[in-house]
């Protein structure tokens, strides 16, 4: 008995002692760790699975082409699982920024959850690059807040415009998902380019993301008689709506936005999203020798062609990869602030200051999914692209320029 | 007045789901006064074996309505016998404990299967191959129904029949109705008691496996949470029509589907959910005992 009570405090203060050298060997060990979040699980799964295989590819790519490293240190990705839910995207950053000590975030897909996450990088002064979040209040977060891709009041213009202008319609019905700012802000954006350009609006219905039942809105929509239905939302709702609206004679085109983009839209829809449109952010069709060598070498490393939030995705490591070799080259003194060893130090702060400067002034950058320039709102200004869906197939039909 | 039809069939459609997950509850409350709120989850299951066995027989590359029936079948067979194991392994052991104790494991269960779910299944949504193909069927009035809500019915109806036919003229359900009034009355009888509790789970499991089914075939998202707010409402429906009365369950279920469809479509998808509870509220305040409930009276 005596000896066991006095062991305790001995093994324990032992594994504390262990703990706290595990800590420092892993400072000793300098690398840059650059952190990534999003939705491996949960409904809308392939947003988070396509990032992270766009994000491992550009470092995969960085391995070939530089041995992994930029400036001399090794080059480490860290992945969160956020299980599609805001509240656990805000925790997968707090790890990220708090654990992990991350340089930079990528992340997320959807906007409602890089919303959740914006913050949290903005006060911790670490710049967080969201590749394909679309809504407009993600970047207003703050200048730590970036993206690679347009934002939804263009969006919403887009296939307004096309609604209006290519296919003739006069009278659309929304059905949008009243609980996600994308599908919100996308509804509204696109309410308002289309009654401008001579359209009206003659239903309007939601719904919430998880629903199983739709038949409900789709009848109020169908006595309307509208020439097309909206859905901003996210490609398994969209899938289940579609085959609801064909059981219930509902025959017009459905027209919605890149939440759609995903490999299970169609694997979900099927049939019955022949005949409708979305804008995204690239048509793999498109013969850009840019794109056309990333799908390839998408394809040789992932064995499927990816869709454009991979696309994005790589854009969004490769942008910031390049920013920190040009901090490397002009200023290795401040770029030494980024190894993992200098965690919590006013060097760490001052090379993410700098880090986060080089991205603002992104120009021109040569991306998969078109040339990417951030504007003072730290948004990318890109043409969007409108694919029809065509016997089963995602279809190019029209490049619409901002 | 076609819209308002249309709505009025949705609903039914939708509430008979309801009405079959109810009745599980119902029938185990009535003879253990137990909620077994892993009902849902049993829901759950039976759209998960659905969906593995409509893989193995490859029902959605060459859909035949046998291999239909053959996924219903299985699926049900399969969730009868988990819940005879839930029954068995998880409430027998608690069954002369204080009802609290009951309740609890139940939760237990419940969150147990969800869980071994998200491990077994992944957590990310699976989808239900096309088992019949889809196509309308207009009814006039500018009314439509898919054969696919047609099926549905069909097979709620089916079901809710056998099971009346079951309770009322065999002599299991007549043992079923005697547990449910005494269980050591039943026993003095000569009904194993024990026997009849399990045969009930049976017969309760394989209704929420049904519905996982019917559900799946006309929406065909699975994953392992799609059991909690299903279960919640067919609980509701339940407690609405009188818990522990079976055709109760049946009207609670389908009163719960309308309710659902029509305030979503003339009033807003936000207060979907919400309704159920309202229902519930506004029915424990006017008629504590359910539409078909007996009023009775606890000496204290």
């Amino acid at each position: 008995m005596k000896l066991r009570s006095s062991l305790g405090p001995l093994a324990a203060l032992a594994l504390l002692g262990a703990l706290a050298a595990g800590c420092s060997s892993g400072g000793g060990h300098a690398e840059i760790v650059i952190g990534e979040y999003g939705s491996l699980t949960g409904s809308d799964a392939t947003f988070g699975q396509s990032t992270k295989m766009g994000v491992e590819l550009a470092l995969t790519e960085l391995g070939q082409n530089q041995g992994g490293k930029i400036g001399g240190l090794p080059v480490r990705i860290v992945s969160e699982d956020d299980q599609g839910k805001p509240e656990e995207a805000a925790n997968a950053v707090q790890k990220l920024l708090n654990q992990d000590q991350v340089v930079a975030v990528i992340g997320e897909v959807a906007s409602s959850r890089s919303l959740a996450a914006a913050p949290i990088c903005q006060q911790a002064g670490v710049p967080m690059v969201s590749p394909s979040s679309t809504n407009p209040k993600v970047t207003e977060v703050g200048d730590d807040i970036f993206r690679m891709c347009f934002i939804d009041p263009f969006q919403g213009t887009v296939m307004a415009r096309f609604a209006r202008t290519n296919l003739g319609l006069k009278k659309v019905a929304i059905l949008k998902d009243i609980k996600s700012d994308y599908s919100v802000g996308l509804a509204q954006y696109f309410t308002d380019a289309f009654t401008k350009g001579g359209g009206t609006i003659v239903a309007e219905q939601a719904y919430t993301a998880g629903d199983q039942e739709f038949s409900a809105q789709l009848t109020a929509i169908k006595a309307h008689h509208p020439d097309a239905i909206f859905i901003p939302g996210y490609y398994t709702e969209v899938g289940l709506i579609g085959r609801k609206a064909r059981e219930l004679g509902i025959d017009v085109p459905l027209l919605g936005g890149d939440g759609w983009e995903s490999e299970q839209l169609l694997a979900i829809g099927g049939d019955a999203l022949n005949g409708s449109y979305y804008s995204n952010h690239f048509a793999v069709d498109n013969p850009d020798p840019r794109l056309q060598g990333f799908l390839a070498r998408f394809k040789a490393k992932f064995g499927k062609e990816p869709d454009a939030i991979g696309g994005l995705a790589y854009d969004a490591a490769n942008v910031i990869f390049g920013c920190m070799q040009k901090l490397a080259a002009s200023d290795p003194a401040a770029f030494a602030g980024l190894s993992s060893t200098k965690a919590g130090t006013p060097e760490r702060k001052a090379a993410e200051a700098k880090l986060r400067d080089l991205i603002a002034a992104t120009s021109a950058y040569p991306g998969v999914t078109g040339v990417i320039t951030l504007d003072s709102h730290r948004n990318a200004t890109k043409p969007a692209v409108v694919l029809e869906i065509k016997g089963g197939k995602k279809v190019y039909n029209t490049t619409i320029n901002p | 007045m076609s819209e308002f039809l249309q709505q009025l069939v949705n609903g039914v459609t939708w509430g008979s789901v309801y009405a079959l997950i109810a009745l599980g509850y119902t029938m185990v409350y009535g003879i253990l006064r137990l909620i077994n709120f892993a009902h849902g989850d049993i829901y759950m299951l039976g759209a998960f074996i659905g969906l593995y066995t409509s893989n193995w027989l490859r029902a959605g590359e060459a859909p035949s309505p046998a291999k239909a029936i053959a996924v219903l079948l299985t699926s049900m067979a399969a969730c009868a016998l988990i819940g005879m194991l839930i029954e068995r392994l998880a409430y027998k052991p608690v069954r002369r404990s204080p009802r609290l104790s009951a309740l609890i494991t139940a939760i237990g269960v419940s969150l147990l299967l969800e869980n071994g779910g998200a491990l077994l299944f992944g957590a990310d949504p699976k989808f239900f191959p096309q088992l019949i193909p889809s196509h309308n069927i207009a009814l006039g009035m500018g009314v439509t129904l898919s054969n696919q809500q047609l099926i549905v019915l069909v097979v709620s109806v089916v079901l809710m029949t056998l099971l009346r036919l079951l309770v009322l003229h065999t002599r299991v359900g007549k043992a079923m109705q005697a547990v449910s009034h005494n269980h050591m009355a039943a026993s003095l009888m000569g009904i194993s008691v024990d026997r009849i509790i399990t045969f009930t789970f049976m017969i309760g499991s394989a209704l929420a496996a049904a519905a996982g089914v019917l559900v799946a075939l006309q929406s065909p998202k699975i994953e392992p949470y799609m059991g909690i707010m299903p279960g919640l409402k067919a609980f509701v429906a339940a407690v609405l029509g009188g818990i522990g009365n079976i055709p109760g369950a049946v009207v609670g279920g389908l009163v719960m589907g309308v309710a659902e469809v029509l305030v979503t479509g003339y009033l807003s998808p936000t207060y979907r959910d919400a309704i159920a509870f309202v229902l519930l509220i506004v029915i424990l305040l006017v008629r504590p005992a359910g539409i078909f409930g007996k009023a009775v009276t606890e000496k204290v």
